[in-house]
């Protein structure tokens, strides 16, 4: 705009477009200041502890859906994108999502070894403490 | 010849064609990650009740680096939008803090993965008496510091002790186990802060395993280091991307402004994947 060696642009100047991307940049501080918000509220209910430890992952997984959901929306402006990128983007959910379940599958059929830690040591007797 | 559709949209896709080329290589950085979020998946819930080491890293600072890369991802975001608006004084302020982020960023995690090469765990063969918070309990394994001849030393392994034929050591054992649950954990923290550190001495024979916090220790560090160094890895290779177009790569403002701006956008989309991954690696490591 006012800048001698910025080079002239047809979408420069025009009132409109200045108009939309100052009314993008309140859209960022917005989901810049909720995500600030989210990792707050992540941390903090982390102290209280919960007896269940399917709460505390629900909880944690949620918030971060959520602020995904906020950067990729927002930031990466894929609730207003062309169509060729939301093909890409539901194979990649397809195949994500059935790596995913490749993974819940494989858990009743778990190879020898993989059990973490029953002994510290090969054949060495497990952990004192009790819980 | 010159490169079709750097800038002018594709009639079939309606995009210029980085956009694309940009969101094919993040749908396999997906595929990446997620390999290595679901081996995360399989080894937890795959480990015997109690075994998981948990409570072991730096909250505050794991959260503080959050906010320094969420910080990052809007700056680089309103550097755009800046350049949009032909203001490239300002994109230039912006993705200077975004540059700065990310060198936090890193430098804070290299402060953390050093905190875990010099804090250990120690089997022991029988049995001793330490404090847990207000407790006395009976354990044979023990978390905590090595005191060596007046240093703190890093990497040690049980291996390490008979190199340096080490007979003994000083040990400072922190108040907690992650045999804990987090709450008895916090408990115990919570107790035994504000108290001089307890030091034992360890003989060497007694010691059936040494093992700083790398990826040797267990699975948790195993996978641990795996996702956190290569997501590491991505921060610097987005950051030098980005270091690139604000600096020498800049020339292009002058001469092609709508392929800049588009570079700029590419970059950009990157660096919002590389938070976006923090996002959930953050509390899945951090937290769970």
């Amino acid at each position: 705009m006012g800048h001698s060696h910025s080079p002239s642009h047809s979408n420069a100047g025009s009132a409109d477009h200045a108009q939309e991307v100052a009314r993008h940049v309140k859209v960022y501080i917005t989901v810049f200041i909720a995500l600030l918000v989210g990792t707050v509220v992540t941390v903090a209910l982390n102290y209280l502890h919960f007896e269940s430890m399917t709460v505390t992952v629900a909880i944690a997984l949620f918030v971060a859906t959520v602020k995904a959901f906020l950067v990729a929306g927002y930031f990466m402006h894929l609730i207003s994108e062309k169509k060729a990128i939301y093909a890409i983007l539901v194979s990649t959910i397809f195949f994500f999502a059935a790596m995913m379940y490749l993974t819940v599958w494989s858990r009743g059929q778990l190879p020898w070894g993989t059990r973490y830690l029953s002994s510290p040591t090969p054949g060495a007797p497990a952990g004192q403490i009790g819980h | 010849m010159e490169i079709p559709y750097t800038v002018e949209a594709r009639n079939d896709t309606g995009l210029y064609n980085a956009k694309v080329g940009i969101w094919l290589f993040l749908a396999s950085e997906v595929m990446l990650f997620g390999a290595l979020f679901s081996s995360y998946i399989l080894l937890r819930v795959g480990a015997d009740p109690g075994t998981w080491p948990h409570g072991l890293l730096n909250i505050p600072i794991g959260t503080f680096n959050t906010a320094v890369l969420i910080t990052s991802s809007v700056t680089v975001v309103l550097s755009w939008a800046a350049l949009q608006m032909r203001n490239f004084a300002k994109y230039r302020k912006f993705q200077a803090i975004t540059i700065a982020c990310a060198l936090g960023f890193l430098g804070i995690k290299t402060f953390e993965y050093r905190e875990k090469f010099g804090h250990y765990e120690v089997w022991l063969k029988n049995p001793i008496t330490v404090k847990h918070g207000d407790k006395e309990v009976q354990t044979d394994r023990l978390l905590g510091h090595i005191e060596f001849q007046g240093t703190h030393p890093s990497f040690w392994s049980t291996a390490t002790l008979a190199a340096k034929q080490v007979e003994s050591f000083k040990f400072e054992p922190d108040p907690f186990h992650y045999t804990m649950t987090a709450r008895e954990m916090a408990h115990a923290k919570k107790a035994a802060a504000g108290k001089p550190h307890e030091v034992i001495e360890i003989k060497s024979a007694d010691v059936k395993r040494l093992s700083a916090f790398v990826p040797a220790h267990s699975t948790y560090f195993g996978i641990y280091f795996t996702l956190t160094a290569l997501h590491a890895l991505h921060v610097l290779g987005g950051a030098l991307v980005i270091a690139y177009l604000w600096g020498p790569g800049a020339k292009m403002w002058k001469t092609e402004p709508e392929r800049y701006i588009n570079r700029v956008e590419v970059s950009g989309l990157f660096w919002h994947f590389v938070d976006l991954v923090w996002i959930f690696l953050f509390p899945v490591l951090y937290l769970l």
